[in-house]
C-alpha cells in the first residue's frame, strides 16, 4: 500500500514543471524531498495530494487510480512556509477545526489536540487568537492543525523555514517521533540537506523539475548517483573540478597531481569530474591523502568551525573542519584532501567510482 | 564612522511598564567599537529588532541614551543619523535598472555624477553585479534583487553604520554560502562598522568580529565566537550556541569536586564555588564528550546521521547527554562509558558560569 506516481508530467503551456516521474512512497515511510528554489518540490506535493493534475501519468494511492479524484476527496493534510489559520478562532479552535469537521467525539478531540499542542509547544497558548501569537507559534499551530487529523498523506512544504533555528532544531528532532508510530505517508521539502540527514528516512533529490535520485536519505548523501544529486545534497557546495586520471596520477588543471589511493584499479584512465565534500579538504592531515595548495578567497570562523574557500586552479573549493584555523585571506593554504572519499563522475555526469 | 555607544536603554512599548516583562528591553548598555562587525544574536522575541530599531531612530528609547562618536543622538531622526539598512527581503524599484537602485541613495544625497558612477561600478565589481548594470531589476532572482539591497546598503561612504536585519533568510542555502562570504570580504575591504541582527547562529558567528547574544531583553553575553563557543558565561548562550546545544546536567558539588549523578567529574572551576547553595549545573559541549573504557555508564538512545557526524544521544540515569562523533569514528555496542574533556566542563550555578 503506497502513494505511486507513474510517468507522471506536468506542463504549463510550453513550460515542463515537472518531467516524467515515476516515485513510490510506501505507507509509514518518511520521505524528504531536498532542492533548490523554484526545483519542483511544492509542485510535486500538489499533484500528490490532488490539487494539482497531472499532464499525463498516473496517481495511485494504496491501490487505487486517484489521478481524477480531487483533493477534498483524498484524505490528506498540507502545512506551508506561510502560515494559514483562522484568524476569528483561537489556538484549540483552529487545530480541533478538522476534528469537527469530521464530526470526531469531543473527548476524542481533546485527546488529539492536546497531544499536537505538548509536541508543539502550544498548550499554554490554546486560548488565544492567532493575532496574539509569534510567527513561530502562528506555524506551529498550522503544523499541529495538520498533524491532528490523523491523514494518509501529510505533505508539509517548508514547514520551519521561518521559524527560529533552535525552534527549528527541536521541531526537527520531534516531527519525525510524532509519525513514528503512525502508517501515513510523510512528504516534507526543504532546501537544506542537513535538514534532509537529521530526518533520515529517504530522500529524492530535486533539480529542475526532476527527481534525480531517490532512496534511503543515507544512500543518496553517500553514493550520489550523479553530479546533480551530489550537488543539491552538500552545503556547503561539494568541491568539482575535471581531472585526468593516468596510472596512479590525479591531474586538475596544470599543475595539480593527486595520487589515485584506492581509484588506482578501482577507476578505468580517464577524464572525469572529481567531487569531495568540503569535511574531505581539511588544513589538518587526515586519513590516506594528498596536500593542495590554494590562494584564500574567504575564511570564516564560526567558533567551533573553520571553513575556507580557496581558488584551486580557477576553481572555487570550500574546506570545512572542526576546530579554529585562522588563514588569512591571498595567503596560500596548503590542504589535505582525502582522496578516498572522492566521487567521480563520468562525462554524463554519472557517478562511476567513490562511495562506501 | 563612527563608534556607536548605547548607555542605559531600556525600552517598553506599553504606556506605563510595571512588571519586568512588560519591558522588550530591560537595561542594556554597549559599546560598538569603530569599524567591527557585530551580530546582535538572539530568539524571537529577544529584543534584538527593538535594538536596531532604537539605533536607526525609528524608536526612541523609553529610558537611557545614545552616542554617535560621542555625540548624543538620542532625539536625532532615523534621516539625520546616517544609517544605511538592508532588509529581510529586497527593497528595491523593479522598474529601474540595477546600476539606477544602486545609484539611488547616493543620487538621493546629491553626489555628483561622476562620483555616483565611480561608487557603482565599484560596489558592482564586489557583489559581482558589474555584468548586470543595465538590465531592469524586475528580471532577477531573489537572491539578484538581495544582492542589489546589500549593495544599496554598501554604497555610500559617508554612512556612521551599515545595519543587516536578517538579510540572508530569503536566500537558497547554497546562495548564503556566497553572499555571506561577499559581505565579510566587504566588510574587510570598506572597513565600516555593521551591525548585523540574526536568529541564525551560523550567520552571526561567521559575520561578525564580536557577537552579542541576547535573550529576554538582555545582553547575556558579548564575545568574539570563539569565546561563545569554549566559553559560554551562562547555560542560555551554551544552549543557543552550537548546534545541538550544550549538555546542561544536574550536579552537585563538595570538597570543590562536581558529581553527576553519583559520578564525579572534572571541570575548570568547580573549585571556585563558594557552597552558597543556587541551582548547579555542569555544561559540556557535545564536541566534548566522548565514548572511553570507564568514566560515566551511558546505554544509547538515539543516533542520527548527519553526513560528516553523528549525533548520538546517550542516557545516564535518565539524563540525555549529546555528543557528536566524526563519521569515521565506531560507536560501541555495550559496555558504554563515556567521560568530558575536563578542561572545557564548566560549573553554573544559577545558569551562570562560577568564577
Amino acid at each position: 500500500m503506497a502513494l505511486e506516481l507513474r510517468n507522471v508530467t506536468k506542463r504549463i503551456g510550453a513550460d515542463v514543471h515537472i518531467h516524467q516521474t515515476d516515485l513510490v512512497l510506501q505507507e509509514g515511510s518518511f520521505n524528504t524531498l531536498l532542492g533548490p528554489t523554484l526545483s519542483g518540490k511544492t509542485s510535486l506535493m500538489q499533484l500528490m495530494a490532488g490539487l494539482d493534475r497531472p499532464s499525463s501519468g498516473e496517481i495511485w494511492s494504496r491501490g487505487r487510480n486517484v489521478t481524477d479524484v480531487p483533493v477534498q476527496k483524498r484524505n490528506v493534510s498540507m502545512v506551508y512556509q506561510q502560515f494559514i489559520n483562522y484568524p476569528n478562532f483561537t489556538v484549540y479552535e483552529n487545530i480541533a477545526s478538522p476534528l469537527r469537521v469530521a464530526g470526531l467525539a469531543r473527548p476524542e478531540i481533546d485527546r488529539r489536540v492536546a497531544a499536537a499542542s505538548e509536541l508543539l509547544r502550544l498548550t499554554p497558548m490554546l486560548g488565544r487568537r492567532p493575532n496574539e501569537l509569534s510567527g513561530g507559534q502562528q506555524q506551529r499551530t498550522a503544523i499541529a492543525r495538520a498533524l491532528v487529523k490523523d491523514a494518509e498523506l501529510v505533505l508539509l512544504d517548508e514547514p520551519l523555514a521561518n521559524l527560529d533555528y533552535k525552534l527549528r532544531e527541536e521541531l526537527r528532532d520531534e516531527l519525525p517521533r510524532f509519525f513514528a508510530d503512525r502508517d501515513c505517508i510523510v512528504v516534507y521539502a526543504t532546501t537544506e540537506p542537513t535538514e534532509a540527514l537529521l530526518f533520515g528516512g529517504n530522500t529524492a533529490t530535486v533539480f529542475e523539475g526532476r527527481v534525480t535520485q531517490f532512496g534511503s536519505t543515507s544512500d543518496v548523501y553517500r553514493r550520489p548517483a550523479d553530479l546533480v544529486s551530489a550537488r543539491v545534497f552538500s552545503d556547503p557546495p561539494i568541491n568539482t573540478a575535471p581531472v585526468v586520471k593516468t596510472g596512479d596520477k590525479l591531474v586538475i588543471g596544470q599543475a595539480i597531481a593527486l595520487p589515485t589511493g584506492r581509484f588506482r584499479s578501482e577507476l578505468a584512465d580517464g577524464e572525469y569530474t572529481i567531487g569531495l565534500r568540503p569535511h574531505h579538504v581539511t588544513p589538518q592531515p587526515q586519513g590516506n591523502g594528498a596536500t593542495v595548495d590554494g590562494r584564500v578567497l574567504v575564511a570564516e570562523l564560526s567558533g567551533s568551525e573553520s571553513v575556507v574557500h580557496f581558488d584551486l586552479d580557477g576553481h572555487t573549493w570550500v574546506s570545512q573542519s572542526a576546530g579554529i584555523h585562522p588563514f588569512a585571506v591571498g595567503d596560500v593554504a596548503r590542504l589535505h584532501v582525502e582522496v578516498d572519499k572522492s566521487f567521480f563522475f563520468d562525462a554524463d555526469g554519472l557517478l562511476v567510482a567513490g562511495g562506501p | 564612522m563612527a563608534g556607536i555607544s548605547l548607555q542605559g536603554i531600556r525600552h517598553s512599548y506599553l504606556p506605563n511598564p510595571a512588571a519586568p516583562d512588560d519591558w522588550a528591553i530591560k537595561r542594556l548598555s554597549l559599546e560598538a567599537g569603530d569599524g567591527s562587525a557585530y551580530a546582535l544574536l538572539g530568539p524571537s522575541g529577544c529584543g534584538k529588532t527593538t535594538m536596531l530599531n532604537i539605533i536607526s531612530g525609528l524608536l526612541r528609547p523609553t529610558e537611557g541614551q545614545i552616542f554617535f562618536d560621542g555625540l548624543d543622538v538620542t532625539e536625532a531622526t532615523p534621516e539625520s543619523r546616517n544609517i544605511a539598512q538592508v532588509f529581510q527581503f529586497p527593497v528595491i524599484y523593479d522598474t529601474m535598472t540595477v546600476f539606477d537602485n544602486l545609484a539611488f541613495p547616493l543620487r538621493n544625497r546629491r553626489v555628483s555624477e561622476p562620483d555616483v558612477k565611480r561608487r557603482v561600478h565599484e560596489i558592482a565589481d564586489m557583489l559581482e553585479l558589474a555584468g548586470m548594470l543595465r538590465q531592469r531589476a524586475s528580471g532577477l532572482t531573489a537572491d539578484g534583487k538581495q544582492k542589489i539591497s546589500l549593495g544599496r546598503g554598501l554604497v555610500r561612504s559617508d554612512v556612521n553604520v551599515i545595519m543587516f536585519d536578517e538579510p540572508l533568510t530569503v536566500i537558497d542555502p547554497h546562495l548564503k554560502w556566497e553572499l555571506r562570504s561577499k559581505l565579510k570580504e566587504l566588510h574587510h575591504k570598506i572597513g565600516r562598522t555593521m551591525i548585523y541582527v540574526t536568529h541564525d547562529q551560523t550567520e552571526a558567528l561567521t559575520f561578525a568580529d564580536r557577537v552579542v547574544v541576547m535573550n529576554e531583553g538582555e545582553i547575556v553575553q558579548i564575545g568574539t565566537p570563539v569565546e561563545l563557543f569554549e566559553r559560554p558565561n551562562h547555560t542560555f548562550v551554551g544552549h543557543f550556541i552550537g548546534s545541538p546545544g550544550m549538555n546542561v546536567l544536574p550536579c552537585e558539588v563538595a570538597d570543590g569536586k562536581a558529581r553527576f549523578a553519583g559520578v564525579p567529574v572534572d571541570s575548570t572551576n568547580a573549585a571556585a564555588y563558594r557552597g552558597d547553595g543556587g541551582r548547579l549545573e555542569l555544561g559540556v559541549r557535545p564536541e566534548f564528550v566522548r565514548f572511553t573504557e570507564t568514566g560515566i555508564p551511558v546505554e544509547v538512545v538515539k543516533i542520527l546521521d548527519a553526513g560528516r557526524y553523528r549525533i548520538v544521544e546517550a542516557s545516564h540515569a535518565g539524563h540525555p547527554i549529546k555528543m557528536l562523533i566524526s563519521e569515521d569514528k565506531p560507536i560501541p555496542a555495550n559496555g558504554i562509558h563515556v567521560s568530558f574533556d575536563a578542561d572545557r566542563t564548566r560549573l553554573y550555578r544559577d545558569g551562570w558560569m562560577v568564577e
